[in-house]
């Protein structure tokens, strides 16, 4: 018929167009429709994997009560849950700068790493040597500047050559991720290549509660860097570079300087998370001691937008999955990785889900013919 | 000589939402002919073509090939119908040698061999009477063999009906005489050739036929041998329409901005501004006509700081101090000593001194504004930064072509658009958001832009009242000088009004305005004086209240042989 | 045999793995897309493969059709990575930094649960001997070299042959320089990046399983599959883009990573261990300074892809 009929548009079934705007409770819907649907399949795949599912089908239930268990199940496990978002968050914060400023750092994980690397460092040279919060104050500093070094190296090199950022950054993790087995093997004498537990350098606690003290601090953060991003000349300079550089140009705006003094910060940041990771929590350093977390931080703060508060929720959602992976592991007692199994395919519906956001989806009903 | 109709269009019609670019066009073309197709921007000449190349679809109407209807959906489909098109964008994959890209995308049974396509590719070059390297990178290429590559391309796909969109634009004027030898013996082939153009010269040159178009409408079709560049003209631009845009007279209009003998080229090392020179008043409209492309942009660009320029003096006078006020609070000795040391002048920039002139004489001359303070006012413009123009104080607006890409950033929110040139303003490395965030709301209610709210995203709003954003922050600026880059372009006749009328207020006020417009009609009816620009150079500067149509119309279109034989 | 030659061999026998991987993620790349999900994808092949083998490795099947079903079991699961990722990233316009991330969390915790619950006695024992033809029976390091080196060898000089001078090769590269260009000469943009992902997903997914039952051969091979995925996204800009320099770029970066175990064996040099991490650090400061210099020299040829990480969509022109 169509072809019979000369002015018709034969246009594919679907066809597609871009939003303008979203009705934020409409995205919320899609959202929530799609982590719903994500856990649908999470729960079919586990049927495939988790052999005690497939003799009690009625357990599902508690399947699914497991994540709500691992994270908020006793006190002790939201304790350990606040204290991984707040880990996870801090490197998302840092990278959220860069990121609005559409320079793709990748490289979150090695400047969290060599963070945690420097600040342990200067415990073990200078550990029992020097008044406590002194060697405290001096590694936080060398966290911080080794997080910026690592940060600001590619920058400098994107803001010279053009050198691209994603693959250079990338490339810088596994750099970081080998000078720490290099400190190892020079530290560790007996050659185990593990690192005991400093004695010197832990971060006070607050309370009783040894994780209050990191939980306050990236909340500060958190804050500081929504002031920062939103209510900064800095944070403005970030957006309008981020949205165009010749906007930038147009209104005087050096962008050189703009990428570089972010990368800067962008790495100290990270380099804080390091601080945190090695002077309140491990008292050590391995080539694991940020976990790939530098890598899921890209994800959070890109679901959250870029927007520090949004991140809050969902550094929390990828936690909550986390902790309930974790926790079913052990009541179905699964070997293995299952938390990246569940995290992935909740990713996968989120990250998909966002077209929706973006754009429009027509269905055509029969063939349409020109008026 | 009876030829044979290749293509035919019937009632051809086609709308972007409200506004009609094609309005029941009808158009032949005949085998072995060179068809110009003839109008002013806007006009829908390339809105056309791209419904034969499969670019766009039409709304209304049909198009026969040999006679027979054809329906055209897409780039592919136009091939098929042996219609190739040569955009005036280059459809190019940079990194791709020329064969590489005339070869791309063919579908052949025959094994790809990149010798066998060289080969080719040499034959047709050869035919035509090319010159061009098949083995040669596109990025290693001038615009012109990026063209004849396009040329090639559509010709190795078989095409018989060849479109070309305005392709002497970005040719030196060798190249246009080498491209049109081309075009002959392809005419000579049997092929049809339509050619989109607004160069009169050109048209007269090469083309057999001519049809015009205006305002998406077809106005006729002559034969090339039976007209000339005056009836072109006279039937391209049409008759004068009355626009009723209020114009007062300029008072004291007083130079505000030089230009003298400015040159730039650009990236690619083309010659894009050739030796402009001019003075743009306070208190008045100085309209620039022109062709789309003849340098405007860049004009403006490197008067705004944005682009370095080769030679030339840009010449800013502050009016704060040119005001004789400044003159009488000082004693008439100290005034006769700067005087002398060259501080004064006349309104023709001629040195002032007052030796043998009583007091009395030199205040009347004060004030009837024939002495100009002249201190520190004479500020140079050129070599510097829109950042270092700002912190000279000089209050210099400019609304630029591109709205959202470069003037306002699309996904911030009309407060913080607003701050785009203030921002840095306040001693703490804190926003300040509640001035701009005043001035949003003042610019919302005085130009009636329709928005949700301050807070709404600049790129939500219609292309009307994204430009009153725009042109309501430069002028929130108070500036002193005004350019304006096409800031109706899209606009519905209301917000087109708004526009003319903000502009109208800024020139009773004092301030020297640039206005680069395509609408001769409004130039005509807005502006004071208007200066006409073709291919980089400047072609005449008129006065808006005598000239005509025609007048600007021949001025653009005009080449200034001289120049170009210069430049060869 | 010679000591040194012994090194070579082993090297390139190791090798082999990255030139699955960045052959593999060479074509996704020519396609635009930066797939950073190659490592998940290596996994999931491996596992893939593996969990074919745990089925049949002990029947009576003839050894080739036990290859071929192996390497039909990792081409299988990873083009099947391949294929979400191209969904989510072509289809879906999703940001590919993040969608790769995504599936390299999913495929590699998804490899680690299904392989616990294989048995290594199955799937490695006998199979071994048979992917390692026709070396198997060698007692030298030639033995290193199987089936499976071979055809990575094979892929890798067949992908730059096909990206270089046929027909195919043309379109995919317009379309990762750019795709506007690539659709106004009618070439199927979607279809090109579906088919250069899904391929080069499946290629990637033969590196894992090469290195889990043939180079390793181990119980704990899977462990470390996951780094050699990013190292296989490294070699890509080492290689600058051209598939054939895969092999030459692998066998270096094989040379690296096992010369440090390797050095200690030569009589005269003395080398710490903490030497080693240095020497595998190395393929990455190089590849670093590939980056670097290929963007300071600016030769147009030497670039990533034009289009690599963005998103297209028609109406945006």
């Amino acid at each position: 018929m169509s072809k019979a009929n000369k002015n018709g548009v034969r246009e594919p079934l679907i066809h597609l167009s871009k939003r303008d705007s979203i009705h934020p409770g409409k995205a919320l819907v899609i959202r929530l429709i799609a982590v719903v649907l994500g856990l649908v399949v999470c729960g079919l795949v586990a049927f495939l994997l988790i052999e005690r599912l497939q003799q009690k089908p009625e357990r599902i239930g508690d399947f699914y009560y497991s994540f709500i268990k691992g994270a908020f199940g006793t006190s002790r496990k939201f304790w350990k849950f606040l204290k991984n978002v707040s880990i996870l968050l801090c490197i998302s914060l840092a990278l959220t700068p860069a990121f609005r400023m559409r320079f793709w750092n990748i490289g979150g994980e090695g400047q969290t790493l060599i963070g945690v690397l420097a600040c342990i460092g200067v415990d073990f040279y200078w550990g029992g040597k020097l008044p406590e919060p002194l060697l405290l104050v001096l590694m936080l500093l060398a966290a911080l500047a080794a997080g910026a070094l690592w940060g600001t190296i590619p920058a400098l090199f994107k803001a010279k050559w053009g050198t691209n950022e994603t693959l250079f950054t990338l490339m810088m993790n596994y750099v970081a991720t080998f000078l720490v087995s290099f400190f190892l093997m020079i530290w560790v004498t007996s050659g185990s290549g593990v690192l005991p537990q400093m004695k010197t350098g832990k971060l006070p606690t607050l309370g009783d509660n040894s994780y209050l003290l990191i939980i306050l601090i990236v909340l500060a953060l958190t804050i500081a860097m929504y002031v920062y991003l939103r209510y900064s000349k800095h944070g403005y300079e970030i957006s309008v570079v981020g949205e165009s550089v010749r906007t930038a140009q147009y209104v005087g705006i050096n962008e050189k300087k703009v990428i570089i003094r972010t990368m800067i910060l962008s790495g100290a940041l990270c380099g804080l998370a390091g601080y945190l990771i090695g002077a309140g929590l491990d008292l050590s350093v391995s080539a694991d001691s940020v976990g790939g977390q530098g890598f899921t931080a890209i994800m959070v703060s890109w679901l959250g937008k870029f927007n520090p508060l949004a991140m809050i929720l969902t550094s929390g959602l990828i936690q909550v999955l986390n902790q309930g992976a974790a926790q079913i592991s052990q009541d179905f007692d699964v070997p293995g990785a299952l938390p990246n199994v569940i995290v992935g395919i909740i990713l996968f519906f989120i990250i998909g889900s966002e077209f929706f956001l973006n754009y429009r989806v027509h269905f055509r009903k029969g063939k349409e013919t020109v008026k | 000589m009876e030829k044979k109709l290749a293509l035919q269009m019937r009632g051809i019609t086609k709308r972007f939402g409200t506004v009609l670019a094609n309005d029941h066009l009808d158009l032949d073309v005949y085998q072995g002919e060179i068809l110009a197709i003839l109008g002013e921007n806007g006009c829908g000449k390339t809105t056309l073509m791209n419904m034969i190349a499969g670019i766009y679809f039409p709304d209304e109407g049909e198009i026969l090939i040999d006679g027979k209807e054809v329906v055209i959906r897409s780039p592919k489909d136009a091939f098929d119908h042996r219609i190739g098109m040569v955009h005036q964008h280059f459809k190019l994959v940079d990194l791709f040698t020329a064969a590489e890209n005339v070869v791309l995308g063919t579908q052949s049974d025959e094994k790809y061999n990149l010798k066998a396509v060289n080969a080719e590719v040499n034959q047709i070059a050869d035919r035509y009477g090319f010159h061009l390297d098949p083995a040669k990178k596109i990025y290693d290429m001038s615009v012109s063999e990026k063209q004849t590559v396009e040329i090639i391309k559509v010709l190795y796909r078989g095409a018989d009906i060849l479109i070309l969109d305005e392709p002497t634009a970005v040719l030196t004027p060798q190249e246009i005489t080498r491209l049109f030898a081309v075009l002959r013996r392809m005419r000579t082939d049997g092929k049809s050739i339509i050619i989109i153009t607004h160069k009169l010269n050109e048209v007269m040159e090469v083309s057999d036929r001519v049809a015009i178009l205006r305002r998406g409408q077809h106005v006729a079709t002559v034969r090339t041998a039976e007209t000339n560049e005056a009836d072109l003209t006279t039937m391209m631009v049409g008759r004068r329409i009355d626009l009723n845009i209020h114009r007062s007279q300029p008072v004291n209009a007083l130079p505000r901005l030089i230009v003298e003998g400015l040159n730039l080229y650009n990236a690619e090392g083309i010659h894009v501004l050739k030796d402009i020179s001019f003075t743009s008043n306070g208190g008045e409209i100085l309209g620039i006509a022109g062709i789309a492309g003849s340098g405007q942009r860049e004009l403006l660009e490197s008067i705004s700081g944005l682009q370095p320029v080769a030679s030339g003096k840009i010449t800013f006078f502050n009016p704060k101090k040119d005001r004789p006020v400044s003159f009488f609070h000082k004693s008439m000795k100290q005034v006769r000593a700067l005087a002398d040391k060259g501080a004064f002048h006349d309104r023709n920039m001629n040195s002032v001194n007052f030796r043998g002139m009583r007091s009395k004489a030199v205040r009347k001359m004060v004030k009837d504004g024939d002495v100009l303070f002249r201190e520190d006012e004479v500020m140079n413009l050129r070599d510097k930064d829109p950042l270092e123009i700002r912190r000279l104080g000089i209050h210099l607006s400019f609304v630029p072509e591109d709205r959202l890409g470069m003037g306002l950033v699309g996904s911030m929110n009309i407060t913080d658009n607003m701050m785009l040139r203030s921002y840095r303003k306040g001693p703490a490395g804190f926003l300040n958001r509640k001035k701009p965030k005043a001035q949003a709301e003042t610019i919302i209610r005085d130009l009636e832009i329709v928005t949700p709210g301050v807070g709404t995203p600049v790129r939500r709003l219609s292309g009307g009242n994204v430009q009153k954003v725009l042109v309501g922050r430069e002028i929130a600026y108070t500036p002193k000088v005004l350019m304006a880059a096409y800031p109706v372009r899209g606009l519905d006749i209301g917000s087109s009004y708004t526009i003319y009328n903000l502009l109208n207020r800024q020139k009773e006020s004092g301030v020297a305005v640039i206005y680069v417009g395509e609408d001769l009609d409004v130039l005509l009816e807005l502006c004071d004086r208007i200066m006409v620009m073709n291919g980089g150079a400047v072609t005449g500067i008129v006065d808006a209240r005598t000239t005509t149509k025609e007048e600007i119309g021949l001025l653009m279109v005009k080449t200034d042989e001289r120049k170009e034989a210069e430049d060869a | 045999m010679n000591m040194w030659l012994n090194f070579l061999i082993d090297a390139f026998a190791f090798g082999a793995t990255f030139i699955y991987g960045s052959t593999g993620e060479i074509l996704t790349e020519k396609a635009g897309h930066l797939n950073l999900g190659i490592p998940g994808i290596m996994c999931m092949g491996g596992a893939g493969g593996c969990l074919v083998l745990n089925m049949i490795g002990r029947s009576d099947l003839p050894p080739f059709l036990i290859v071929i079903l192996g390497i039909l079991g990792a081409l299988v699961f990873s083009m099947l990575c391949g294929l979400i990722y191209s969904f989510l990233t072509v289809s879906l316009r999703s940001n590919q930094n993040v969608t790769g991330l995504a599936l390299t969390t999913f495929g590699v915790g998804l490899m680690k649960v299904l392989m616990i619950k294989l048995d290594a006695t199955i799937y490695l024992v006998g199979p071994k001997q048979m992917y390692r033809w026709p070396f198997a029976g060698r007692q030298d390091s030639l033995q290193a070299l199987g089936v499976l080196f071979f055809m990575a060898v094979l892929i890798a000089l067949a992908a730059g042959w096909v990206l270089t001078r046929t027909r195919i090769g043309l379109n995919l590269r317009a379309v990762g320089e750019n795709p506007a260009t690539a659709d106004a000469v009618g070439i199927n943009v979607t279809r090109y990046k579906y088919m250069a992902t899904c391929i080069g997903s499946g290629i990637a997914g033969l590196g894992g399983f090469y290195y889990i039952i043939d180079y390793m051969a181990s119980q704990e091979a899977y462990l470390s599959v996951e780094a050699l995925g990013w190292l296989s996204i490294a070699l890509v800009i080492f290689a600058l883009w051209r598939p054939p320099l895969t092999i030459i770029g692998s066998t270096l970066f094989g040379l690296l990573f096992s010369c440090a175990s390797f050095i200690t064996n030569i009589p005269g040099i003395t080398v710490t261990m903490a030497m080693k991490p240095l020497l595998q650090m190395l393929p990455y400061v190089v590849t670093i300074i590939v980056l670097v210099i290929s963007s300071i020299r600016n030769k147009r040829e030497n670039q990533p892809p034009a289009s690599l990480g963005l998103s297209y969509f028609r109406e945006e022109r």
